[in-house]
């Protein structure tokens, strides 16, 4: 089923472009989901919604004028290019022919998620409940939350272009507290993609375990360490600290305001040789992928460090039309509320050759992070921050005891500089991501990293 | 739409629910205009206009509760999203505290002032030129204010209506502006960044001197910055910062996290755990707070609820729900982000009572130690069920009680109920912070922290 009509889609942009205008687009967007939670073993909160609407778009020069509707009827979309004109003093332009839009390249989807029973979903719960729980017997609490969404979008434009995607994604999360006389302690594990409920075959209460596990380990955990030390990352959720600490620098808005540590670096030299990362929002099924950016550009893969130089940035439209660049397609935006901005899709250090074990045993006295509750960039300065969620200290070699409370401090460019290691392992992990008030799904992986002298901020002074 | 017609929204939609077979239903519709200008360089980067509207649907089958989301309000389209509500409640399992909310007898108290309409009638050049001004202030500030990356403006205009199966129905109109800006102080290769803000009712309730300002000197004062030394001291809260802080508490008293023993504050009622100088209020009330309202997101009047003061932690904060499951009556702090999620309990406005201490005299009476100007990482550096925080931080040496150096790439470190306890003084000038929530603090003095350096 089409969202709009071409025809009116061309009306639409002709109206917008009626007192002139360098483009024009029309941006409309189907949003449905689904979401369900256990708690106290009970399942509750079961929320559906949808949502229709569109945001139009009228660039003229350097400035962008915005409008975004409720309702997808013509005569909503047709009054809000018309607000867009009415602010514009110039000759009509003409939008060029609509080409008839390319069939989206098909999301494989196995089992639509709104296709099962939701009593299935609770199911789903009630198993990761019981698992968590049988975790053990310090395990006190576990609630978990299911969510399915799917976003139909239509992208039309004044240069000819007519675009659609369909998108669906399911995601499960799970969060376990586990207490020892006064002592309380939290793990968190996630399982999610752009797939289709087929992501729950097989064992998916096994992020309960996973997460009871984090809480039960940190019960005997002591205060982290403060100071300077050689920092293991783990893989998969790990790839967070590379999100953070790069990839929002890549992002060419950022770097066009020269609030980038990264502007003008293109070319450069920041990381050994053995560092290569990219972008790539075609990889099948994760978290961050799609056939389209929200602009209607086909996603790619970017290769954005090539052995320890920068090699891209991470485009939208209006940004690569500002360096003269073709967009990499990464213009995305949360909803059709919201003007697109370049963002990451999903971003990962390539496997290196080192094996995950030696470049522990390699180090002294270090910290193993495993997983991040979560950072926090100024690209600006690069100056980051990041929460711990499960960490180790390295003792001789050896993983020895496990960490609470540990945070990352640092700068990106000296952190980067000091990778000594790149691990031959590989897991891509789901994240949400909130840039200038838009949250967006973003896939983050790697393999095991190392890097030399981070400061470790502990509780443990 | 007006507030009287998305009343009418609110009770098709309630119909609509219970001739699905909802035994009680809920429906909040909401309509809103807003206004967004981006200027960077004296020059407009973008301009946003939009209207929405759409309507939220909680329908009860017996004690189980489901809930449902839409924009089509249409009959039809409310005809679906009812069902969607009463089909999710068929999900649900039972649960004896759920009901729909009861008419109480307390009339839901007028507010003056929650809606500017100079918020409709500022032409949008006028916002355009406030912003340019904001930036220009900043730019001037000092030398080293090398430029702004943004400044933000924004405004809202939005009307609400609730009407329950139970009877209670009513709306109200309220409006709100803001802008903030992010200005960069560079000295060779350094980059040092600040932030300023203001909020009001409409653009005339914005000081653009007082905002430009605030990231100019924030920017240009940072130049320079190196890391402390590890250690512990005395620390001086920014009231941006000391507002982070009461907003992380003010969330660990919220009783369905206390109910589910995920609160540092669970089973605490009454005691005395934190510095008698030291005083928190929910005002759901206070005309000046954005979070204001007649009554609550599922139509209690909102109230004031003293959190902590002479000491003792006095109460928390409640919804129907969880007052219900605790023997309690609701304190009116049923929020909704917008129609798109079902209430639950938060935060309205909190009030950190402002102390007698000037700024100055909290730096004096810090002596050696360190005045906090920014935290970052919050998110992910305080764990809100153990209430053990380490986040990172920057701001200025205090020496000899008045302010020194910049320092920058270090962290604190503790946890809530100490840092309560912990609290010295509060200074006497406060201001609003719309950051995570609506809160109006104070600088506060706060005698030891842990501080990770060099």
């Amino acid at each position: 089923m089409r969202l709009v009509d071409p025809e009116v889609a061309g009306r639409v942009l002709r109206s917008a472009l009626s007192r002139g205008g360098d483009f024009a687009e029309l941006f409309c967007e189907d949003r449905a989901g689904f979401t369900l939670s256990i708690d106290e073993s009970r399942i509750e909160r079961p929320q559906s919604g949808t949502e229709r609407g569109a945001g139009i778009r009228l660039i003229d020069g350097d400035q962008t004028r915005y409008a975004h509707v409720d309702g997808l009827a013509e005569e909503d979309l047709l009054r809000a290019a018309e607000t867009l004109a009415a602010a514009m003093s110039g000759e009509a332009a003409e939008p060029l022919a609509l080409r008839a839009a390319e069939p989206p390249r098909l999301q494989e989807i196995e089992v639509d998620p709104a296709e099962v029973p939701a009593e299935r979903k609770a199911e789903v719960l009630r198993e990761l409940d019981e698992r968590g729980r049988s975790a053990g017997s310090e395990v006190d609490q576990v609630s978990a939350s299911y969510s399915e969404g799917r976003r139909r979008v239509a992208v039309f434009n004044s240069e000819g272009l007519a675009a659609a995607d369909d998108r669906t994604r399911v995601r499960l999360g799970v969060q376990a507290v586990a207490r020892r006389d006064g002592t309380v302690e939290t793990g968190f594990e996630t399982l999610g993609a752009h797939r289709g409920f087929e992501l729950l075959d097989g064992d998916p209460a096994r992020i309960a375990e996973q997460a009871a596990r984090k809480a039960l380990d940190l019960l005997g955990a002591d205060p982290a360490p403060a100071g300077e030390m050689t920092v293991v990352v783990g893989g998969g959720f790990g790839g967070v600290l590379f999100h953070e600490m790069t990839g929002h620098g890549l992002e060419a808005d950022t770097v066009q305001k020269g609030a980038s540590v990264y502007a003008g670096k293109l070319g450069e030299k920041v990381a050994e040789p053995l560092l290569t990362a990219s972008d790539d929002g075609r990889l099948p099924g994760e978290w961050g992928t799609g056939a389209i950016d929200d602009e209607g550009t086909p996603c790619q893969k970017t290769v954005v460090i090539e052995e320890g130089r920068i090699t891209s940035y991470l485009y939208d439209r209006l940004r690569a039309r500002r360096d003269g660049v073709q967009s990499t397609g990464n213009g995305r935006r949360e909803t059709f509320r919201s003007l697109p901005i370049p963002r990451m899709t999903n971003t990962y250090i390539q496997p290196g050759d080192a094996d995950p074990q030696e470049m522990i045993s390699e180090v002294g006295r270090g910290f193993y992070a495993v997983s991040f509750g979560g950072g926090q960039v100024e690209p600006a300065t690069g100056d980051f921050v990041f929460g711990v969620s499960e960490g180790y200290l390295i003792e001789g070699g050896r993983v020895t005891k496990p960490c609470r409370g540990a945070t990352l401090i640092g700068n990106c460019l000296q952190a980067l500089s000091r990778i000594d290691a790149v691990g031959s392992d590989f897991e891509m992990k789901t994240g949400f991501c909130g840039k200038d008030g838009q949250r967006a799904p973003v896939g983050t992986g790697q393999g095991h990293v190392r890097i030399r002298g981070m400061t470790v901020g502990g509780t443990a002074v | 739409m007006s507030a009287a017609e998305l009343e009418r929204v609110a009770h098709r939609a309630v119909e609509a629910a219970a001739s699905c077979g909802a035994t009680d239903a809920e429906a909040w519709a909401e309509g809103s205009r807003s206004r967004e200008v981006r200027v960077r360089n004296g020059e407009v980067e973008s301009l946003t206009e939009a209207s929405g509207r759409g309507v939220g649907v909680r329908a009860w089958i017996g004690t189980r509760a489901g809930y449902a989301y839409g924009t089509d309000l249409s009959d039809a389209g409310l005809g679906e999203i009812a069902e969607a509500a009463v089909g999710a409640a068929r999900v649900a399992d039972e649960d004896e505290s759920s009901a729909a909310p009861d008419r109480t007898d307390d009339a839901a108290a007028a507010i003056a002032g929650l809606r500017d309409e100079a918020v409709e009638g500022t032409p949008t050049a006028e916002v355009i030129e406030l912003a340019r001004r904001i930036e220009q202030v900043a730019l001037g500030r000092d030398p080293s204010v090398s430029s702004v990356e943004e400044v933000v403006y924004v405004d809202e205009d939005t009307e609400a209506a609730i009407v329950t199966s139970r009877g209670v129905a009513g709306s109200f109109a309220s409006s709100a502006a803001y802008s903030f800006l992010q200005a960069l102080a560079r000295r060779d290769s350094e980059v040092q960044t600040g932030l300023g803000f203001g909020v009001g009712r409409s653009p005339g309730g914005l000081d653009a001197d007082q905002i430009g300002a605030e990231a100019g000197d924030d920017a240009a004062s940072m130049l320079g910055a190196t890391k402390p030394k590890s250690r512990t001291c005395p620390v001086v809260l920014s009231d941006r910062v000391a507002a982070s802080f009461a907003g992380f508490i003010g969330g660990a008293l919220c009783a369905d996290e206390v109910q589910r023993g995920r609160s540092p504050f669970a089973d605490r009622l009454g005691d005395e755990l934190a510095s008698p100088a030291l005083a928190i209020t929910d005002d759901g009330l206070d005309p000046g707070g954005l979070a204001s309202a007649p009554f609550d997101g599922e139509g209690t009047p909102r109230g004031r609820t003293p959190l902590v003061g002479h000491g003792k932690l006095l109460a928390y904060l409640h919804d129907s729900y969880t007052a219900r499951r605790g023997g309690a009556a609701s304190t009116g702090n049923a929020a909704r982000s917008s129609y798109r999620s079902p209430p639950s309990v938060a935060t309205s406005n909190l009030i950190v009572e402002p102390g007698e201490r000037s700024f100055e005299q909290l730096l004096s009476d810090a002596g050696d130690g360190i005045y906090i100007t920014e935290v970052a990482g919050l998110h992910s550096g305080v764990n809100p069920v153990t209430g053990r925080y380490s986040v990172g931080a920057s701001g200025r040496a205090i020496r000899g009680g008045e302010l020194a150096e910049p320092l920058r790439e270090f962290t604190i470190a503790g946890e809530l109920i100490g840092t309560l306890g912990a609290v010295l003084a509060v200074g006497s000038d406060s201001r609003w912070v719309p950051f995570g929530g609506s809160v109006r603090s104070s600088p506060i003095l706060v005698g030891e922290m842990a501080i990770g350096g060099s």
